[in-house]
């Protein structure tokens, strides 16, 4: 199981709120870190080193071990001149790569679209979670949004329609109450397509529970039950390429020590639990995953938390990623700081054409919307 | 003349409210629209919900007590309110200053803003920015108890500025640290212990010795302004007025763009939002006049089903045609859930920026869960309100196939359906023949081929529009 379908695969978990980058790959050793974060601090003595000047978060060992099997790459200073600072903002160009207008098409839903152009497998892009991020949304690409596996299914408990045979017929009459109509309009359009879509794709990826064992147990969070259920889609071998699901909220304005720490608890052990799930059985070769957030965090804490910022850091994470660290950690000098706020040093486009590039084989240039400098962790 | 008076007075209150019963229609259409609109705006003329049973039935359902029962509450008012406007306002404002208990982790006090919302919702709106700005919710939720003179947090000064008032563009960051700066001292009083008692709810404190005193410059005045100060500032500008106008037409009327874009994209009927922006300023910012030309506007009562319904407004709506919940019962905490995985969780939008609306209410994982929702409740005969849509139509007799589709859509609406649609519901009933009653087993039989028909145009995609 597991290792039939061997075409590229990219699960991405954006961390929701803007997590915070110093506390996060922490400079332990820089003086400037120590003066700029009296209150949310963490102690040189409770970090996890990694090398001589930067050290993980206390409650990242479980990250910490990926890590050290050479298949984590850290994307250090990624971000985009002129942080906006709004979340939604931010989240928008991030999901939209459009940094100077309104964007309409998100990137994951491009990519979607060039890896199955005729649309044909409505579960290539799957998204875990409530609601779909605008990055999968490209009108007439047809995405899969999941908030529960187990419960998923049309028209599957009306009291009136009591016989499987009957549910068939009024399914049938579903579907033809969804296709296409000349002059319906744009939004008639869009829940006719979005209609016929879910029809296909429910039969299927019902399958992939019935066929999951698995001796790893989850953790009892939100994280983990989205990266339980994307275990299963993959190993069931439905054709998904793009995963997408988030975790937060990050956004540490106040009372940052205990929140940050939860995350951080929650994010690592989930993921440590879906690479243990992968590696049992024997599959993951062909899977990498990205985290990111919209912006990182200002330098200087406020007394109990952290206000927005701008460059940040992100991590790609497989058994075929160059693990290490890659761009720089930008400066912390108060002359390099942008009202405040570290300096992105790395365009986040960039992360993403090598992925779209290397990893899945696709031009990423139409996109990204232009050329962006690549990494080597691919 | 009447079947156009009841489209449009269903219209009016499946905006105006969450839907309402055909006996409920009828006595409004007599009372008339205009008449009706009015009494909208005054709901103090009619009762409140009365909470008292509720907590008869669900003791555990009251204030600080019941953390995990804040969303299940607020269902049971919007099914019981009989001021449909004030429990809608009150949904409207919920959007525009969304509050999130991801991080207030404390419903009852995201309840307590709720209450706000009702009483001052209709009102002046300087008046209600600043109850806002007293809001305990609000002030945890964007961090002003943090916000110290000497020490500014810009969360609050920023988020007034961006999504509670302006909109993005329209002033500067020195504009949102000046406001940051009026508004210290503006925080919480000391909590009460949690234990043994159980919650208490937090209150506003006005610290003046955290205040900056200090000179400000804001929006090009200048002066040592304080909160209040930068209020009455604020809503004085033209971009606050279009603000406002833009987000009630967008919740009231049409789908809009999202907010972001709204300084580079026009507004989808330019008319309309200068005849909310002058009602807002010659009544010196009154919502409830803002509210009354809305209402009795022609691009309103022209805008039937222009707009996607929102998770609650499709859950509630559907609840309350299907006429169960009468008396509070178990349950409603699956309506509260049923919202949250149709991607609007109450007392918990994603972010201060709040739920993106329109078609993006709508994806392959959500409209699952509202068709699904729809048919169940639409297809149990046995709820008081579908068992009632069964009675209309037996007391219509003996009913031709087209006859019964046309009464079943006249009934969850009326609803206008494309020809397409009605040509699948119209095979439908052609499959059964003409609906009878004549024997017990005919009324057995048409029952259940009502429900069948009333959860498919349930799961339509014409009930997906309000």
């Amino acid at each position: 199981m597991g290792t039939a379908n061997q075409d590229p695969v990219v699960v991405v978990l954006q961390l929701t709120g803007a997590n915070d980058y110093l506390n996060t790959v922490i400079p332990y050793t820089n003086p400037l870190y120590r003066d700029n974060r009296p209150c949310v601090g963490v102690p040189a003595d409770k970090v996890i080193p990694i090398d001589e000047t930067l050290a993980f978060h206390p409650n990242m060992g479980p990250f910490k071990q990926l890590y050290d099997t050479g298949k984590v790459a850290i994307i250090h200073g990624i971000g985009y001149a002129n942080s906006p600072r709004s979340h939604f903002r931010s989240m928008d160009i991030w999901h939209t790569c459009e940094p100077d207008t309104v964007g309409t098409e998100g990137w994951a839903g491009r990519v979607i679209r060039d890896l199955d152009p005729t649309g044909e497998n409505v579960l290539k892009g799957v998204n875990f979670g409530q609601g779909l991020p605008r990055a999968m949304v490209v009108r007439g690409v047809p995405v899969t949004s999941v908030a529960d596996l187990e419960s998923y299914g049309v028209l599957t408990n009306v009291p009136a329609i009591t016989a499987e045979q009957e549910r068939a017929k009024v399914l049938e009459r579903f579907a033809r109450m969804y296709a296409p109509a000349l002059g319906s309009g744009p939004v008639m359009d869009y829940l006719g397509h979005t209609g016929l879509d879910v029809l296909k794709g429910v039969d299927v990826i019902k399958t992939a529970p019935q066929q999951y064992t698995s001796s790893v147990q989850y953790a009892d969070t939100p994280i983990a039950k989205n990266l339980r259920n994307i275990a299963q889609v993959y190993l069931a071998n439905l054709g998904t390429q793009l995963f997408y699901t988030q975790h937060g909220s990050f956004d540490t304005h106040f009372n940052q020590v205990p929140m940050h720490n939860k995350l951080w608890t929650d994010v690592s052990t989930a993921l440590a639990q879906f690479f243990d799930d992968l590696r049992e059985h024997d599959a993951g070769d062909n899977l990498i995953m990205v985290l990111f957030t919209e912006f990182g965090r200002r330098v200087r804490d406020n007394g109990t938390g952290t206000d927005h910022g701008a460059g940040g850091a992100a991590f790609v994470i497989g058994n075929r990623v160059k693990g290490g660290m890659y761009s720089e950690y930008p400066s912390l000098k108060p002359e390099d700081l942008q009202q405040g706020d570290l300096a992105p040093n790395y365009d986040f486009r960039g992360l993403y054409s090598t992925v779209i590039e290397r990893w899945l084989g696709l031009d990423p240039v139409p996109i990204v919307n232009g050329h962006f400098e690549q990494l080597d962790f691919i | 003349m009447r079947d156009h008076d009841l489209a449009l007075m269903a219209h009016l209150m499946r905006r105006a409210g969450f839907g309402a019963s055909r006996a409920e229609l009828e006595a409004r259409v007599a009372q008339g629209y205009e008449a009706t609109v009015e009494t909208l705006l005054h709901p103090e003329r009619t009762p409140a919900v009365d909470e008292d049973i509720l907590y008869r039935y669900f003791p555990n359902l009251e204030g600080p007590l019941a953390p995990v029962q804040a969303q299940t509450n607020w269902v049971y008012w919007m099914i019981h309110t009989q001021r449909p406007l004030e429990e809608k306002m009150a949904l409207f404002w919920h959007h525009l200053f969304a509050t999130g208990n991801s991080k207030v982790d404390n419903p009852p006090e995201l309840l307590q803003q709720i209450a706000m919302f009702r009483r001052h919702g209709m009102g002046s709106f300087p008046h209600l920015l600043i109850e806002l700005a007293k809001n305990p919710a609000m002030i945890f939720w964007l961090d002003n108890n943090g916000n110290h003179r000497g020490a500014i947090n810009e969360n609050w000064g920023r988020e007034l500025l961006e999504l509670f008032s302006m909109g993005v563009g329209n002033y500067s960051e020195d504009d949102i640290k000046e406001a940051s700066r009026a508004f210290t001292g503006w925080t919480i009083g000391p909590k009460l212990p949690r234990l043994p008692l159980g919650r208490f709810y937090w209150s506003f404190a006005y610290k003046p010795e955290d205040h900056d005193e200090g000179e400000k410059t804001f929006l090009g005045h200048r002066g040592r302004f304080n909160g209040d100060d930068i209020i009455h500032l604020i809503v004085q500008q033209p971009a606050t007025a279009r603000f406002l106008a833009r987000h009630l037409y967008n919740f009231f009327v049409a789908d809009e763009s999202q907010v972001p874009s709204w300084n580079i994209i026009p507004p989808r009927d330019p008319a309309a939002i200068e005849t909310l922006i002058e009602a807002y300023t010659t009544s010196h910012y009154d919502i409830r006049a803002m509210l009354r030309t809305l209402f009795l506007s022609d691009f309103f009562k022209q805008a039937r089903f222009t707009r996607v319904k929102s998770p609650a407004e499709l859950v509630i709506g559907t609840v309350r045609l299907a006429g169960n919940f009468a008396t509070p019962r178990l349950g409603f905490q699956e309506l509260a859930f049923e919202c949250a995985y149709q991607g609007q969780e109450l007392l918990n939008p994603p972010s201060v920026e709040s739920w993106h609306t329109g078609q993006e209410w709508i994806d392959g994982g959500a409209l699952v869960r509202r068709v699904n929702f729809a048919a169940k409740y639409l297809g149990d005969t046995s709820l008081p309100g579908i068992k009632a849509m069964v009675t209309a139509l037996q007391e219509q007799g003996t009913l031709a196939p087209a006859a019964f589709v046309d009464a079943c859509l006249d009934l969850l609406g009326p609803l206008d359906v494309s020809a397409q649609t009605y040509g699948e519901l119209l095979a439908q009933a052609e499959d059964g023949g003409w609906l009878t009653w004549e024997t017990a087993d005919d009324v057995k039989t048409s029952t259940q081929r009502v429900g069948v028909m009333l959860a498919l145009i349930g799961a339509s995609r014409e009930y997906q529009f309000a």
